[in-house]
């Protein structure tokens, strides 16, 4: 493993590179648009059901066949990056959206009340009171879809796109099993990393949750 | 003064939750609206803040209808404590005392600053100000909400139960505090509560509800317990209102004997009662500023049925039998 890295430094540096930014421009776009949207569904609550509902939906997609499908209704190249990014930003909406829509109802109401009493108005109640204290669930949410996002990324390479993933097709082809256990284990350790920068994070902006 | 006009709450489903309610609740007084579950108080102390809307009817905040106001301005002027405290949990005690001052404006820095002063006012030390609201006591977080309410040092004052949810010795504790703390500043305040007993110790005037949001009775803790204006108010304020009654009126005006039978110490403070055993305590003492209530309580307690007054050294100057209590209120009542 070590000599196959060491004669392929290049290739795996340049798969690496993208299997993370693959990964990690979704999860910033689908948080961006995972707020707003979650937020509706806790606003309206008419929407919550419908939006629990279509989350699953989506979330049940094979991200294959999302890696298929969407050059056609996207009209990009089937070799275009943007399809995985879309495609993944599809899948951290369908797990933040939810996520983000039960961490703002998961905030005590009496808390919520007492803010406004005392003359939050609602955009800052928004942004001062509930999403702070919405942040342990959202944040627990963005672990998921960040690993996960992470793992489904290996599967683009079926379609010539995936990061760490192309080591595995390499080594499919060639019956050689180095790629494929270096292509494992940078992934699981790039999974882990992104994993522990989230809690460290978590730990930062959110102290109160350990007082007690 | 807060007034309120004509007001009517009715919910959707067609339950009355204010039945016509007319009253006023002046300004510099704690009016307690008192009354049982279901009755409507809370409701009305909602529409003072328009946390609920009246179906009709007007409230009006010396003579200004709140409908009329920005909302947000509006709460912003009016202090809001409520039944376990409500605090922010991801707050220090420092930032939730500062909520309201940074709302209006106030940089962070001057915030926290006058917050600091508030919370030794409600009895904390500084060393709390730090701490998250999880890592407080039930009466710690209680005393924090009043400071936040009273952080932008607003005329107006709304308590949801506030000491409902700490334990009875804390309770008793912090009403002690909180009317000292009002005696102070003076606020026009509308306190809720179940609590009759509660009521008529912090209430300069009591509202008493009757179910379905009528206002069976207004009036002085005293009138209320004197002369309750029906059966409801009469039940409500307890079997026990003589006895209650007494803590309005002074010890001052009570005749004494002179000290005699009891051992007294070198500067002639009391020690006890002479027992086979040696002395038996005394069960404490009064002086001419406590209630005729303090004084049938040490009369009813004492090992020989005799109250002992003492004067401002502490030394024994009259004592009080049950009879002489007896004869007093008796003389007192033709």
């Amino acid at each position: 493993m070590i000599e196959y890295l060491r004669n392929n430094a290049d290739t795996v540096w340049l798969a690496l590179q993208e299997h993370v930014w693959l990964a990690l421009l979704p999860v910033l776009f689908g948080f961006v648009i995972a707020l707003p949207v979650g937020y509706l569904g806790v606003r309206f609550p008419v929407l919550y059901h419908p939006l629990v509902n279509t989350c699953g939906v989506l979330y049940s997609i094979p991200s294959l066949a999302l890696f298929v499908f969407l050059p056609v209704v996207l009209g990009t190249k089937v070799l275009s990056p943007v399809n995985i990014v879309v495609a993944l930003t599809i899948y951290t909406v369908a797990l933040l959206a939810r996520t983000v829509a039960d961490g703002l109802r998961s905030v005590d109401p009496v808390v919520v009340q007492a803010a406004t009493a005392m003359g939050y108005r609602r955009v800052r109640r928004l942004t001062g009171v509930e999403l702070p204290m919405a942040l342990p669930v959202i944040l627990a949410g963005l672990r998921v879809a960040t690993v996960s996002n992470i793992s489904l990324v290996s599967v683009g390479a079926l379609i010539g796109i995936g990061g760490l993933g192309q080591l595995f097709t390499r080594g499919f082809q060639l019956f050689y099993i180095e790629p494929i256990l270096v292509g494992i284990v940078l992934s699981v350790l790039l999974a882990g990393l992104a994993d522990l920068i989230i809690v460290l994070v978590q730990r930062a902006v959110t102290p109160w949750t350990r007082a007690v | 003064m807060i007034t309120f006009e004509d007001v009517v709450k009715v919910y959707p489903g067609g339950s009355t939750a204010v039945d016509h309610l007319s009253l006023e609740l002046p300004t510099g007084r704690l009016t307690a609206l008192v009354g049982p579950s279901g009755c409507g108080k809370t409701t009305s102390l909602r529409m003072i803040n328009r946390m609920v809307t009246p179906t009709s009817g007007r409230i009006l905040i010396d003579g200004e209808d709140v409908a009329e106001r920005d909302e947000a301005a509006l709460r912003r002027g009016i202090g809001y404590v409520i039944q376990h405290a409500g605090l922010f949990p991801h707050r220090t005690v420092l930032d939730n005392v500062a909520t309201v001052p940074v709302l209006l404006g106030k940089t962070r820095r001057e915030a926290r600053a006058a917050a600091l002063e508030l919370l030794e006012r409600v009895g904390l030390s500084a060393d709390f100000a730090k701490r998250y609201p999880a890592q407080l006591s039930g009466g710690q977080q209680q005393r924090v909400g009043v400071a936040r309410a009273l952080a932008a040092d607003p005329p107006i004052m709304l308590m949801d139960e506030p000491f409902s949810a700490v334990d009875p010795v804390v309770r008793e504790q912090l009403h002690r505090e909180f009317l000292r703390l009002q005696e102070d500043l003076g606020k026009t305040i509308a306190l809720v509560t179940h609590d009759i007993d509660e009521a008529i110790k912090l209430g300069d005037r009591v509202a008493v509800f009757r179910t379905s949001g009528r206002l069976a009775q207004v009036g002085t803790p005293r009138e209320l317990l004197a002369a309750p204006a029906d059966d409801f108010v009469a039940e409500f304020v307890g079997r026990d209102r003589g006895l209650r009654g007494l803590s309005f009126d002074s010890a001052a005006g009570l005749p004494v004997r002179p000290v005699d039978g009891l051992l007294l110490d070198d500067a002639g403070r009391p020690v006890g009662w002479p027992g086979d055993d040696g002395p038996r305590d005394t069960g404490g003492t009064f002086t001419k500023d406590d209630s005729l209530r303090v004084v049938a309580d040490l009369a009813i307690r004492s090992p020989v049925g005799i109250a002992v007054r003492v004067g401002p050294d502490g030394a024994a100057d009259g004592l009080v039998s049950h009879h002489d209590l007896a004869d007093y209120l008796a003389g007192r009542r033709s």
